[in-house]
């Protein structure tokens, strides 16, 4: 009797995030990363792919980043928080703690012009 | 599995410090992927995620024995408004994923329910999945070539919509009516914010 098989996908989600199962933080699929000069050098390949493709000049978010690299967002999520904690990479500091009402009332401004 | 490829990936620009989560939900095959792609300034981008049908992510992975797996598939839009970049997401319109709302609703604003006026039976449950997260949300119809066009009210009765839940109808395919539906989506978050404060 062979033993049964674990899911390859879960497995490989697994090996991917070094064995992490839970990220350090509270990030969600639409939070901005960017990245910070930091050295490299011991990063695993996985973060440093994930480090590859998010950029010093404009963010990108979780989700854009996990389908950029074909990774789980749960993968990105884990990878991305040892990043933060690293100081590899950085969420942008918006420049008010605007409330989202405001973030809001520009989305519908920006809205109004597409019609 | 190679690296991204860097040429097409579209960075927000960099005065760009907020983001905004909106779920376009629907039952499957009503349009949710083109109404992202109608309002997106980048080409609609997908996220998959391996799952067990008790799981979402890996959290559950140890002594897993032999539970069987899926993916879950999300394809999701942006578009920059000034300092704010607004994500799309559309949710998975099949029933055997509404269990994984829970991780798709966490910091959404609210939701875009679409509609079919020739499946108004398949949107119960979306309607019953978006008020069990708590979510705010709108309901646009998304009027098919060829559909019979229905009054409001027979649409809203078929829905059993609270009265204060706006309806509107839209072409996915058409940006500026895929906004105006947003308009009255964003209207409705925007209004019940000023009421709560």
């Amino acid at each position: 009797m062979s033993r049964r098989r674990r899911d390859p996908g879960l497995v490989r989600a697994y090996v991917m995030t070094g064995g992490v199962l839970r990220p350090s933080r509270e990030l969600g699929l639409v939070t901005l990363l960017v990245a910070r000069e930091a050295p490299v050098q011991g990063l695993a390949p996985e973060p440093r792919r994930v480090l590859g493709v998010c950029s010093r000049h404009g963010a990108l978010s979780v989700a854009e980043v996990a389908a950029h690299l074909d990774l789980p967002p749960s993968v990105v999520t884990i990878l991305a928080s040892a990043l933060l904690d690293s100081g590899h990479l950085a969420v942008p500091v918006p420049d008010a703690g605007a409330p989202d009402i405001d973030v809001l009332r520009e989305v519908l401004r920006g809205l109004r012009q597409l019609v | 599995m190679g690296s991204a490829n860097l040429s097409e990936v579209a960075y927000l620009p960099d005065t760009v410090t907020r983001s905004v989560k909106l779920l376009v939900a629907g039952p499957f095959g009503v349009g949710k992927t083109t109404f992202v792609g109608s309002v997106s300034e980048i080409r609609p981008l997908r996220t998959e995620e391996p799952i067990t049908k008790a799981s979402v992510g890996v959290d559950d992975l140890a002594g897993l024995p032999a539970k069987t797996s899926t993916t879950v598939a999300m394809d999701f839009g942006r578009r920059t408004f000034g300092g704010v970049a607004l994500y799309l997401f559309g949710t998975p319109g099949q029933h055997r994923f509404l269990p994984m709302w829970d991780e798709l609703a966490r910091g959404a604003l609210g939701a875009l329910v679409l509609v079919d006026t020739r499946r108004l039976d398949h949107c119960d449950e979306i309607l019953s999945a978006v008020e069990k997260r708590g979510l705010p949300y709108t309901v646009a119809v998304n009027e098919f070539e060829g559909a019979r066009r229905y009054p409001a009210q027979e649409i809203r009765e078929a829905l059993d919509l609270a009265p204060t839940t706006p309806l509107t109808v839209c072409d996915a395919r058409d940006q500026s009516s895929s906004a105006k539906a947003l308009i009255v989506l964003v209207e409705h978050l925007t209004t019940r914010r000023e009421m709560l404060a």
